[in-house]
């Protein structure tokens, strides 16, 4: 483990302590993973020949930063029928705009395939 | 032969047009890979314009564009033999796969035959030590059962528990038992809760799950959007995973294409190389296949069980981790399960089963896993027959009973204590082999407690704190300690897991070095030692103590040297060393003194006498029975050894010849001992005996017998005294 892991509160993990669960001074943010964490796994994961896995932590670093309930809500978008082709590249470019290139690169690119094979609604 | 279990599989008809073939379908297309300007503009005969949605996200994410011409380059035997030669490093193999399109890869792995894939996995997995996963649920969700189960699951060293829900509402209760369970026999063990992907994103986001497997990639395009999901919509979901810190593996797998009748007319193992390209392109750090719900749909082609192996291989020939199926029951043949099985764990695995039923049948809610709770012993023993590390471990009965009370107990209380149920059947399912033993249970408070855990929102800290305010703390810390090693993102990496000491072992941190003999994972000494002691083997001091026990003091007192009789009607009964002094039972159990008293009251029905004398210089039966023959006044002997062995000898013949010989210990029943001593009697007064016929069984009688035969005789061999006289010994102990 890396000294300086923090959680995406931005606590240091060795401050995650039983005393400071028993203060009731540990919430949920205490308890998710930080997105600068991610990135490092990420250069290891290319380091040892997945690029993919990589980027797909890279994807998930931008996450951290969406509530659940609108990642849930893009995961919805993103199935078959659920979107047209507009909505899945308005879509695309709200992530853009909110700081998250690499996901907003992601449903750009399902709005082009999904026209052509027919997965739009 | 009809009646065997095997005639109750199917074996079906291969037919392409349905998917029904392993490999190599004709219609499975030539392999092929054009790229222009940075580009795939074809892909295996098919051209970007009539790319589906899974060429799309295969070329535009899956491939190594620098490498692939090289790759396509090979030719696929060449390619193929890469896998199997030791000096091309699993780094060689690795960067190679990373070019080449599903049908290329597919056409390659055909081409190994089954011991070429056991060396393949060998080689190519990416962690060097092996692990397995286990199913823990029961039909109830009951918290109690699946927290002791967990526990069990644990403690005999899966550290991975799948658990899932007849009830889809139960979810969060079989989550917070699971973790409960586990944490109580051992640090570390992931959990997952398999259910519907909204859900199960959920428990993870609260810390009460820490991987997912269920997510499933289809080969075909249709069945994939039947599946209600699109390669993009997976990569996300892959993402929002790791973005809530959890671990992830995708799920496919044979015969899935073929039973929504959308296979294509493709090979299994080409709609397979499509759905494990795809997983690599998506992000996913591994892959469970190996069939799983299809597997008995692969099996019942030819070269269906190889094509399982081969999709292990080729999911680890991408360099992701493997969870390698094992867990549907494949067959109603033991043979043909085990037969199935049995490659997967001598070559080893990130996870030999993605699932093994630790639980019993019926309470697997995913159905009877090819391995099953009463499985274990048998798991156990292959392990140390073929002396490999399959993950498990012995765990002493004892010991198993202790923890699954205490799993039992941790999680009533801690139930208790967050105000989401008051159970009190603890003793119930610590001691239950599964939830038919429970009888009546409540089960609209399980659904009650997995509603509050839900709309309470609890997380593992409350699980954390409740396990502290219960009396629990080291519980606390253990749960708390995991939640910090997650943190880290450590086990986000290809093949991760835990040890018991919280340090992840991965591609990372454990990458698998086998480059052929004398290289490669070999288990620790102390592993090694954990493989060897099941708990069913005993030694030489084993026996001894267990014959201690049956020790009859003065049954054979010591009456000075034996001489020679001169009685017609005298016949010794010649003993063996250990006879009555260290050996007092039997292989059949009887009694050392019963088998005597028989003898003699046999020699006695034919008016003869019979005296017992020791022989301490040998153990040899022969020799024992040759010189009481020549101690007898008639020239007739028995000779008897501890482990009740017997016979007749008479003084003219050679050492090795005899005139009847009783060599099925274990199976000589009173009456036998009692006609052999009749029939020596009328061999002293030169009658016709009444040969006995050696009682012979259909049983492994030397699987079960040998290694108490070598300990007797180990017993026998201690109290020789070489060139002893013999030593007539007072029958008034048998009286």
């Amino acid at each position: 483990m890396n000294d300086e892991t923090r959680a995406l509160s931005g606590r240091p993990v060795d401050g995650l302590t039983l005393d400071a669960v028993r203060a009731g001074d540990v919430g949920l943010a205490d308890l998710r993973i930080h997105p600068e964490t991610l990135e490092r796994q990420a250069v290891i994961a290319e380091q040892y020949g997945n690029p993919q896995l990589a980027a797909n932590l890279r994807r998930a670093a931008e996450l951290t930063s969406l509530p659940d309930e609108e990642v849930l809500a893009v995961y919805e978008a993103l199935r078959p029928g659920r979107s047209s082709a507009a909505e899945l590249s308005a879509l695309a470019g709200s992530l853009a705009a909110r700081g998250l290139p690499l996901n907003a690169a992601l449903v750009a690119e399902a709005a082009e395939v999904y026209a052509r094979r027919g997965l739009s609604r | 032969m009809d009646a065997q279990r095997v005639n109750l599989d199917g074996f079906a008809v291969p037919d392409p047009a349905l998917g029904l073939v392993a490999m190599d379908a004709p219609a499975d297309p030539v392999p092929s890979l054009v790229i222009a300007d940075g580009r795939v503009i074809e892909m295996d005969g098919v051209t970007e314009a009539d790319f589906d949605s899974i060429d799309a996200f295969i070329t535009r994410h899956g491939l190594d564009l620098d490498v692939a011409a090289e790759t396509m380059a090979l030719t696929d035997t060449d390619f193929a033999r890469l896998f199997v030669d030791p000096f091309t490093p699993r780094a060689e193999v690795i960067r190679l796969a990373a070019g080449a399109t599903p049908a290329k890869l597919a056409r390659v792995l055909a081409l190994l035959r089954p011991a070429e894939l056991t060396i393949a996995m060998t080689k190519l997995r990416a962690r060097r030590t092996p692990s397995n996963q286990a199913h823990v649920t029961n039909r109830l969700d009951d918290p109690l059962l699946l927290a002791a189960d967990a526990a069990t699951a644990a403690a005999f060293g899966f550290r991975e528990v799948e658990t899932t829900v007849p009830v889809l509402a139960d979810a969060p209760s079989n989550a917070v038992a699971c973790l409960i369970g586990a944490t109580v026999a051992a640090p570390g063990v992931l959990i997952q809760c398999s259910v519907e992907e909204a859900a199960e994103l959920e428990l993870g986001m609260r810390g009460l799950t820490s991987y997912a497997e269920t997510v499933s990639l289809y080969g075909t395009e249709q069945v994939f959007t039947d599946g209600d999901d699109t390669p993009w919509s997976k990569a996300f979901l892959t993402s929002a995973y790791a973005s809530r810190g959890m671990k992830m593996r995708v799920s496919s797998g044979a015969g899935a294409e073929v039973l929504m009748a959308g296979a294509e007319a493709k090979s299994m193992l080409y709609l397979e190389s499509r759905c494990v390209a795809l997983a690599r392109a998506i992000g996913a750090q591994g892959v469970q296949n190996g069939g799983i719900d299809g597997a008995s749909v692969a099996a019942s082609v030819p070269s269906g069980l190889r094509e399982l192996m081969a999709e292990n291989v080729m999911v680890m020939a991408r360099n992701l981790e493997s969870c390698s199926g094992n867990d549907a029951l494949m067959s109603e043949s033991d043979m043909r399960r085990t037969s199935r099985t049995l490659p997967i764990v001598l070559a080893g695995s990130d996870f030999v089963f993605s699932g093994f039923g630790s639980i019993q049948r019926y309470d697997n809610m995913f159905g009877p896993s090819n391995f099953n709770a009463e499985d274990i012993d048998d798991f156990l023993a292959m392990q140390r027959d073929w002396g490999v590390d399959g993950g498990l471990r012995t765990v002493p009965p004892g010991r198993l009973l202790d923890l699954r009370r205490e799993a039992a107990q941790v999680c009533a209380d801690v139930y208790r204590y967050l105000g989401l149920a008051d159970f009190s059947h603890v003793e119930e399912a610590a001691d239950a082999a599964g939830s038919k033993d429970l009888g009546e249970t409540d089960t609209l408070a399980v659904l009650g407690a997995a509603q509050a855990i839900r709309h309470r929102g609890l997380t593992v800290l409350d699980i954390v704190a409740a396990l502290d305010e219960c009396g629990y703390p080291e519980y606390a810390m253990r749960t708390l300690a995991f939640v910090q090693a997650r943190l880290a993102g450590d086990y986000l990496q290809t093949s991760a897991i835990f040890d018991e000491q919280l340090s992840v072992l991965s591609l990372v941190t454990d990458p698998n070095d086998y480059a052929g003999p004398g290289t490669g994972y070999v288990p620790s000494p102390a592993r090694q030692a954990e493989i060897d002691a099941i708990r069913q083997v005993r030694g030489v001091e084993d026996l001894r103590r267990s014959q201690s026990l049956l020790a009859v003091p003065g049954l054979l007192r010591p009456a000075g040297a034996a001489s020679a009789g001169t009685s017609p009607r005298d016949v010794v009964i010649g003993v063996s060393p250990a006879l009555g002094v260290d050996v007092w039972q039997c292989l059949s159990g009887l009694s050392v003194a019963d088998v005597l008293r028989e003898m003699l009251a046999g020699l006695e029905e034919e008016g003869c006498a019979g005296r017992v004398v020791r022989f301490t210089g040998t153990v040899d039966l022969g020799q024992i029975g040759l010189a009481a023959a020549r101690l007898s006044g008639s020239g007739i002997a028995i000779g008897l050894q501890g482990k009740g062995t017997a016979l007749i000898h008479r003084r003219d013949l050679a050492p090795l010849a005899n005139l009847e010989l009783y060599s099925v210990a274990p199976s000589v029943t009173l009456e036998l001992y009692r006609l052999l001593g009749a029939n020596a009697g009328r061999h002293a007064k030169g009658a016709t005996p009444d040969p006995a016929r050696n009682p012979y069984s259909d049983e492994a009688i030397e699987a079960r017998y040998h290694t108490t035969v070598i300990a007797l005789m180990e017993l026998e061999r201690a109290r020789v005294v070489p060139g002893a006289a013999p030593v007539e010994l007072s029958l008034e102990g048998l009286l």
